[in-house]
């Protein structure tokens, strides 16, 4: 096997690594929480980061009007299958494919990865945004507009009395490091080529 | 009369002289108040305590729960005496804990606390207590914090001697203070002599729970058994009682039961006596006692009455038992951390007596006895004697350890403690207190290993220590410095009730166990509501049961209908939040009890019994959030003939 192909090989496995360590996380910190409420996301589920966090996080977030973190989203089926399918896609290219088809995998990581991350804006918004019209506390921008709670999507922002964290987790960074390792795979397996042609 | 009248003015003669000679050294000692003594028992907005002390409440029933150094108070448990701030002998879940052979008891007189021991050193996991009026011992749970077991000693009548653990927690022992026709019975009181007993009991513990049982009960002659500690190290085995009122008497004991020079050290080899034990040995005795264990599962306690005690009397076992001589009616019994030091505080005596394990079982192998007393043993004074502190001061009530070879007295009527050397005997230092110290602690004090660091003197009295409330004032607690050779005294601080008697322990030995909540889906309390779904009013007759929850910040259901006058409405309330710190309260108007508090995934039960037609309010009482003004309710409450059918509701779906 070509010193490539074993790059490629390792490249489709790491976002295996997935289905063991959390995508994503949000924390939540304020005075009365010393040790800060957390939501660890998952390719397949939300868990607390502490026991009962996301069960506090919805009583809190009820004041104002938030829905409920849903126990299930239609992502937890999506996720896990596309990773399976794309860690299938990019062994096959590892054992069989040459470093032009390692560029192809590259692309299509960073095109799910994209609609990922748009997904989950779209999900924070919304459970930002879309609040109960009975809301106990309502507040409005500077501006007049209703305050929305949307979670910074990467980063940290201040909300009323909470500073909320997002950031990725081990399990992201695996998948990050999956996709750049194709990318070495293909720069590996095309100077190679160039090398085997200049012979 | 005479005889009263000359041994009160010598008394009072000797008070004063100790007193005057004490107050040139006091007020000297009393300015010299280091000024960094601040910053010793300063912690830190947001830090924490080095040591947790666990004091007694004395005649307040309870134990509070202080941090050392600073004196500040975090919690008082309720123990033997209603606590309506607590719900605790008020809600349906706890009034079975409070429940005895005479009936439901709404107050004691907690004494001893002990921290339960694993190989002679603090373990952190229960807090052993006795009650002194109605003969207890309760245990508290140092994961939750919360008394979850009482037992009644049957043949007993002021529970003193008690409730000091073995270095395994093998044993809890509860010895009676007055002793008593056993069985009970209708005789003449000038009779006492020579019929009444003593009893000292032995209460098995199951390592698994900390559950208390009595193993056997030794019938002792009439005497006074005051106070009591275990053997340890080499002594391991082994239990020691002070004694007074060795000559028996049933009036005026101030006098008559301190004419004997010398009162007794009971000397109980308890390892001896739980062989014959086990071999079948003892007699089983009809004896009514209640047994109340609290489940944290349920969240409810249960009261079982036992029927009988199994009572061994010293003749039984011969060589399980000894007297140790010591002079005048011996109040504290204290048993140093090698376990070869047994120090008698003799009340009355000028001296302070301290026997030697070692030369107490020389004594018996060479079976060297002055004479015996109702068939036990008595030794000779000078053949167990380690040696003599003369002179410490007067009233020696305590001594608790340092475990670097220093031993430390509280005097009562000197008001002061004093600092003496094992061994030597010698003085060292001596501190006054204000005023008349009872007992003293020192974290770890009774165990193999002291944290000598600080001590705390308890104090019965405080005069003009501290702003003036009426003719009441408080008592209080003194904190002293004992790392250095001579002790400095830190701080002052006002305690709940008597500060009788305390335990200390690092904190980090409890820290880490302590529960922040109760498990919602653990709860098998029969009528918890574990969600709205579970919410209901059912009626059994005249008996309505409302399963409510609480969470922020509403109560489900808020509004009911359909309770009658003459109704007995149960409201089970079931707290929903599973965060740290959020307890949720419940009363209700014109109920004959108190509030409920409850903690996170806990139920409790009030009762309440309408009087009046109308629509009456409930609401939260322990202030849990923002919205804490607005969680409240309704129960309409219709005329007895009234056929309006059962309804609940919460916000719309009415």
């Amino acid at each position: 096997m070509k010193k490539s192909n074993i790059i490629m090989l390792l490249a489709a496995i790491f976002p295996l690594a997935l289905f063991i360590f959390p995508l994503w996380n949000i924390t939540l910190e304020a005075p009365q929480y010393p040790i800060p409420l957390g939501m660890n996301i998952h390719i397949n589920d939300f868990a607390d980061a502490n026991p009962y966090d996301i069960k506090n996080i919805n009583l809190m977030n009820h004041y104002v009007g938030m829905k409920y973190i849903p126990e299930a989203i239609p992502e937890f089926k999506i996720f896990p299958i596309g990773i399976i399918v794309s860690t299938i896609i990019g062994l096959l290219i590892a054992f069989k494919g040459n470093y032009k088809w390692f560029l192809g995998w590259f692309v299509l990581m960073i095109v799910l990865s994209s609609a990922g991350i748009y997904d989950f804006y779209i999900w924070e918004h919304d459970y930002g945004h879309n609040l109960d019209p009975k809301a106990i506390m309502k507040f409005t921008n500077p501006d007049g507009s209703v305050m929305g709670f949307q979670p910074p999507l990467f980063g940290t922002k201040h909300i009323l009395n909470f500073t909320a964290h997002s950031y990725p987790r081990l399990g992201a960074f695996f998948l990050g490091l999956g996709i750049a390792t194709s990318l070495l795979a293909f720069f590996i397996g095309k100077k190679s080529h160039k090398k085997v042609l200049n012979i | 009369m005479k005889q009263i009248f000359k041994l009160s003015v010598g008394f009072l003669m000797i008070a004063m002289a100790f007193t005057s000679c004490n107050n040139s050294k006091s007020s000297k000692s009393n300015s010299a108040l280091n000024s960094n003594a601040a910053e010793k028992v300063y912690v830190a907005p947001g830090e924490y305590d080095e040591f947790y002390a666990f004091i007694s409440g004395g005649f307040s029933g309870q134990l509070s729960v202080y941090g050392l150094p600073s004196g500040r108070l975090f919690k008082v448990i309720p123990v033997f005496s209603q606590d309506p701030e607590k719900a605790y002998g008020y809600n349906e879940e706890t009034k079975p804990m409070l429940n005895t052979s005479h009936g439901f008891i709404p107050w004691d007189d907690s004494h001893h606390p002990d921290i339960s021991q694993t190989g002679g050193k603090l373990d952190g996991r229960y807090v052993y207590i006795n009650a002194n009026n109605t003969p207890r011992i309760a245990k508290i749970d140092l994961t939750t914090f919360e008394t979850t077991e009482i037992i009644e000693i049957p043949n007993s009548a002021g529970n003193h001697s008690s409730s000091f653990v073995t270095e395994n927690t093998e044993y809890v022992v509860a010895g009676t203070r007055f002793s008593v026709p056993i069985p009970q019975r209708d005789m003449p009181i000038k009779d006492y002599k020579g019929n009444f007993k003593g009893s000292l009991s032995f209460l098995k513990v199951n390592p698994e729970n900390g559950e208390m049982s009595i193993k056997f009960q030794l019938l002792m002659p009439g005497f006074d058994y005051d106070l009591s500690h275990p053997g340890r190290g080499k002594s391991h085995g082994w239990f020691f009682f002070t004694t007074y009122n060795t000559e028996e008497a049933n009036s005026l004991l101030e006098v008559n039961a301190s004419q004997n020079d010398k009162d007794f050290i009971a000397a109980i080899n308890w390892k001896k006596i739980e062989e014959y034990v086990n071999n079948g040995g003892g007699t089983k005795i009809p004896s009514e006692y209640a047994h109340n264990l609290y489940s944290d599962e349920n969240h409810t306690a249960t009261s079982t009455m036992m029927h009988e005690v199994l009572q061994v009397k010293p003749s039984d076992v011969p060589g399980a038992i000894f007297l140790l001589p010591t002079p005048k009616s011996p109040h504290g019994c204290d048993v140093d951390p090698t376990g070869e030091y047994i120090v008698g505080n003799g009340k009355l005596s000028a001296n302070l007596t301290v026997h030697s394990f070692t030369k107490m079982l020389n004594a018996i192998e060479n079976k060297k006895f002055a004479g015996e007393a109702y068939g036990i043993p008595i030794l000779k004074f000078e053949d167990v004697l380690a040696g003599v502190v003369e002179q410490p001061g007067l009233g020696p009530l305590h001594t608790e350890f340092d475990g670097k070879g220093n031993a430390y007295t509280s005097f009562f009527i000197s008001s002061e403690v004093v600092k003496w050397k094992l061994g030597t005997w010698e003085v060292l230092d001596r501190k006054p207190t204000f005023y008349s110290i009872g007992h003293l602690m020192i974290p770890g004090g009774n165990s193999a290993n002291p944290f000598g660091k600080y001590l705390l003197a308890m104090n019965k009295i405080t005069k003009d220590r501290y702003l003036p409330t009426g003719p009441e004032v408080t008592q209080s607690a003194q904190l002293f410095d004992i790392s250095g050779d001579k002790m400095e005294l830190l701080l002052d601080f006002p305690t709940i009730g008597e500060p009788h008697y305390a335990a200390g322990i690092p904190a980090n030995l409890i820290t880490a166990n302590s529960k922040k909540l109760y498990k919602l889906e653990d709860n098998k309390h029969p009528y918890a509501a574990k969600s709205d779904a579970d919410t209901k009013v059912t009626r059994n007759g005249n008996e309505v049961h409302i399963q409510m929850t609480m969470i922020r910040s509403h109560f489900s259901p808020d509004n009911i209908e359909g309770v009658k006058v003459g109704d007995k409405v149960y409201f089970h309330v079931t707290n929903l939040e599973q965060d740290y710190d959020v307890p949720h309260g419940i009363a209700m108007i014109g109920a004959n009890t108190s509030e409920l508090l409850i903690m996170p995934g806990q139920t409790e039960t009030f009762v309440w019994e309408p009087k009046q037609v109308g629509v009456w309010p409930f609401y939260c009482t322990d202030f849990c959030s923002a919205l804490h003004q607005e969680m409240q309710g309704y129960v309409r409450v219709s005329p007895s003939s009234s056929d309006i059918k059962l309804s609940w509701s919460l916000g719309d779906d009415f």
